[in-house]
């Protein structure tokens, strides 16, 4: 149950991917501008009610943080409501509210964004006060110290007083030794008591700039309008230039990690994590392998037909829950997931010799037609189901861009799906889901009783 | 800018979707409304933007229809639906639904319990489907082995459930504010509840609730409204019509109490709050309106300026009502550090006490009135946003001009009435209040 919990965001949008048919339409119309600052404008029109979604999506995220300075990006996430010279402290969630529209941002692994959901006449308000904060915000000593402590409060909330998340976090820091997914998008409570407004500045100075910036519209407007608007309120701003330093490549793992996490709990939990590529990283010896790993991920957990639910929850019945995760939109290699509660009267170590039973079926037997015709139906209806929130296409197109694989790429992801054979789906299962490159972690419940609470540990954010 | 835990949102979800409803004129889904014979209550939508269907049947079998002895039924009646046909299995469902691209979900809340289908509107994959759905409503075969299944992986629901102090806080609240009353009733059952239950139970359970004038059905999408009756009827059409069961009984009178619950937690979770609105009651206006200023309007609501703002104490703090069959509940709500939690506790009695005194300000409650109208278009811009919507405004009756009259009723409201609802509505000095943490 903790993958979901753990990177959710990712988790919308990667087994998004997934139901049914060949009526396939080609899809909604992009439109695309760059300023000449450097900001990439993408539109999407969708008229079918008077709404509109605007995002902006900083490419910043937990995994630039340098050791030391980890949570950093969430942090600063949160103080972008603080204010500016022109629009100070409440002023921009004030109007937002008074224009009737939602709000929110949030921060992953490889991307910082920022959302306003409005009724469409009220469009150039939100540009006007997102490009204000780019450049502007005002970072006050006083205002951050009574923030990070809310940041705190937020990683007590979602990985310190949750056993499964702190399992995610405790396997994420041993399977990741060198690369900066090592560390929580939250950051590690000993780096958030050490922060200084200073650092802050710093980083709001290198990546909030047009340069480094992506604005994804989605909703009930015409594409010439929205450049228009995006040239008028972001066009007077300086690109920073800003050079990233690649983060040091995680070096192959040789051998099997495995921990175990004693946290208050009554029902014990299991998570493995394999070493994958992405289609954003180089690491993809073949271009096809992310997609099959797709298929892969959905021919366990796509749905109650998926092999988890059918061979462990009702067929053996040694899980109580199952899922398959796979971090597809991950800038850098990531990780592909299984995670398991056994059923009553089983326990972990039975849970996880059925699930290794199951990989182990997947790399010797070539799926069925039969079954892999179910999965691809299920990717192609759930792309259309998909298109029914607007703000889930913005969603995509922004993270498509910000992670480095271009917009574009969003709607070659179907055709792409269909084209896995079951030969590609068995060989990654062969090459990927192998012993020597597999973390696992137990958690080992103790008590729930006054006096027995446990040193914990983590998460990530959302403001 | 607070998202609350996915627990509490699903909590929220038990009878707080109509909190979210709102419409606008011209922007309001023109709804189509018929009963079918067997008495089922059909409410349609019709979009062509997408090529789909979105299919949402409520029934009013919720967990407030179990008896204390056996709770748990209600819950696990929903879960067995798609356990199979008399001719499939739950893996032979499974299949069939997956093969067509149709996703499918049961659950079950206080008041109600969905059945929800999404579906490709190509007939090829939609007539099947909504067949398949239709058998499953009227004659689920209600398997031994899946009952036995299903029972135990509820237990281990509660179980995990336990290990939550979010969790253990919204159950103990919930048994607190309803003694004896029927919305005490954990959604998910109780231990004691789910080990009693039989399938005979459950069977019974389905016979008497799961019938056509306890039926509400929305239906939004991709369908001629020909079409659209067709598939109404194949869906719930075909149910015994049975009875609509009487409402729950009203709740208790309130009384305050303050329950500490010691949790091995980093954080304390504050709720706080009275059971106070039923669906349709006149006051609900004025007292939403209000409650924007109070908790409900995220920044800028007053409490969280004082304890995530001003003071740093919280990630989330909020206040909601939940309107229900019978009055649900009013509930204030925070997480801190162990240590803050007197401080906090505090901070929140003051806010509340002087809001119910003297209500928003002028100026708080035009902001409120801005943002619930100006944001009218949002509630209703995909199917399963329409369809949530007017599947509550069926389930509880509302009149079907609902939507079109919202913007209208919330800017009626007037400071006068604000104050005065708040002030005979919501009683400070009875709210009851639950602590669960400390850390050890």
């Amino acid at each position: 149950m903790a993958i979901r919990n753990a990177i959710w965001l990712l988790a919308a949008l990667t087994v998004a991917g997934c139901a049914a048919t060949a009526t396939r339409d080609p899809g909604p119309a992009v439109f695309e501008q760059v300023l000449d600052n450097g900001l990439r404008v993408i539109v999407q029109p969708d008229h079918r009610a008077p709404v509109v979604v605007s995002q902006i999506w900083y490419q910043v995220g937990a995994s630039d943080e340098p050791a030391g300075l980890t949570g950093i990006s969430h942090v600063l996430e949160h103080m972008m409501f603080k204010g500016t010279p022109r629009f100070p402290e409440g002023a921009f969630s004030r109007i937002i509210a008074e224009n009737g529209g939602e709000e929110n941002a949030f921060t992953g692994s490889d991307y910082t964004a920022y959302f306003q959901r409005l009724e469409k006449s009220r469009l150039p308000i939100a540009l006007e006060l997102e490009a204000d904060r780019m450049r502007n915000l005002v970072l006050r000593k006083d205002q951050f110290a009574k923030e990070v402590q809310v940041v705190m409060e937020e990683r007590r909330l979602r990985t310190e007083d949750q056993p499964e998340s702190l399992v995610y976090e405790s396997l994420m820091a041993a399977a990741f030794q060198k690369h900066p997914y090592h560390h929580p998008i939250v950051g590690w409570m000993q780096d958030l008591q050490g922060l200084r407004v200073e650092d802050l500045r710093g980083w709001y100075q290198q990546h909030y700039a047009p340069d480094n910036a992506t604005l994804v519209i989605v909703g009930d407007v015409q594409p010439s309008e929205v450049f228009a608007l995006s040239r008028r309120y972001f066009g007077p701003l300086q690109g920073s230039r800003h050079v990233r330093p690649a983060p040091p490549a995680e070096p192959p793992q040789q051998a099997v990690r495995r921990l175990r996490v004693k946290a208050p709990a009554e029902v014990p939990y299991l998570l493995l994590g394999f070493h994958v590529p992405v289609p954003a990283s180089l690491g993809a010896a073949e271009p096809w392998e992310p997609y099959a790993l797709q298929l892969l991920s959905a021919l366990l957990d796509g749905g109650e037909a998926a092999r988890l639910a059918r061979n462990l929850v009702r067929g053996a019945g040694v899980a109580a829950s199952a899922g398959a995760e796979y971090d597809f939109s991950a800038r850098y290699p990531s990780m592909f997931f299984l995670d398991a509660n056994p059923a009553n009267s089983h326990d972990l170590a039975e849970v996880e010799a059925a699930l290794l039973a199951e990989i182990s079926r997947l790399q010797a037997e070539p799926v069925g037609e039969t079954e892999l015709a179910r999965v691809k139906a299920q990717v192609i209806a759930s792309d259309v189901f998909q298109r029914d929130s607007m703000f889930y296409q913005g969603m995509r197109l922004g993270t498509y861009q910000t992670v480095g694989l271009g917009w574009r790429a969003a709607a070659g992801y179907v055709d792409r799906l269909r084209a896995v054979t079951a030969a590609q789906v068995q060989a990654v299962a062969r090459r990927y889901l192998v012993e020597n490159n597999m973390s696992v972690a137990w958690l080992d419940p103790q008590p729930i009783e006054p006096g027995r609470r446990m040193r914990r540990g983590t998460g990530h954010g959302h403001h | 800018m607070d998202i609350t835990d996915t627990a509490i949102l699903r909590r929220l979800l038990a009878g707080a979707l109509l909190l979210l409803v709102a419409t606008a004129a011209q922007a309001t889904p023109k709804i189509q409304h018929w009963q079918l014979d067997n008495g089922a209550r059909i409410y349609f939508v019709e979009s062509h933007h997408l090529p789909m269907v979105q299919a949402l049947a409520v029934f009013h079998a919720g967990s407030s229809r179990d008896q204390p002895a056996t709770a748990g039924v209600a819950a696990l009646t929903s879960a067995l639906l798609v356990e199979g046909t008399a001719d499939l299995d739950a893996n032979a469902v499974a299949d069939r639904f997956e093969s067509l691209g149709a996703q499918y979900s049961a659950d079950s809340y206080r008041d109600m319990a969905r059945f929800s289908l999404r579906s490709l509107s190509d007939p090829e994959y939609l007539d099947p489907a909504v067949d398949l759905a239709g058998r499953l409503l009227k004659a689920p075969s209600f398997p031994e082995a899946g009952f036995q299944r299903e029972r135990a992986r509820a237990l281990t629901g509660l179980a995990h459930s336990r290990q939550n102090p979010a969790n253990v806080a919204a159950r103990r609240f919930f048994e607190a504010l309803y003694p004896g009353h029927p919305y005490a009733l954990p959604p998910e059952g109780s231990e004691a509840g789910l080990a009693a239950a039989s399938l005979a139970d459950v069977r019974a359970f389905h016979q008497r609730y799961y019938v056509g004038r306890n039926v509400i059905l929305a239906l939004v999408g991709d369908l001629d409204p020909a079409r659209a009756r067709r598939i109404a009827q194949q869906l719930v059409g075909d149910l015994p019509a049975g009875e609509k069961p009487a409402p729950p009984p009203s709740p208790p009178e309130a009384v305050a109490k303050e329950v500490r619950i010691p949790f091995p937690s980093a954080q304390s979770h504050l709720l706080m709050g009275q059971h106070a609105i039923a669906r349709g009651d006149p006051d609900y206006f004025p007292l939403y309106v209000g409650n924007y200023s109070l908790g409900g309007g995220g920044q800028q609501s007053r409490l969280f300026q004082e304890i995530r703002e001003k003071n740093g104490l919280a990630y989330s703090t909020y206040s909601y009502f939940v309107p229900m069959e019978r009055p649900g509940p009013f509930t204030i709500g925070l997480q801190t550090r162990n240590d803050q939690l007197d401080k906090a506790l505090a901070l929140t009695r003051e806010q509340v006490r002087a809001f119910v005194a003297d209500g928003p300000s002028a100026e708080e409650l035009e902001a409120a009135r801005k943002n619930l109208t100006g944001g009218f278009a949002l509630r209703t811009d995909s199917s399963r946003r329409i369809a949530e919507q007017i599947a509550v405004m069926g389930f509880y009756n509302l009149p079907l001009d609902y939507l079109d009259r919202f913007i209208d009723r919330i800017n009626a409201v007037t400071l006068e009435q604000v104050r005065d609802a708040w002030r005979r509505r919501v009683r400070p000095e009875d709210m009851t209040t639950v602590i669960v943490g400390g850390g050890g």
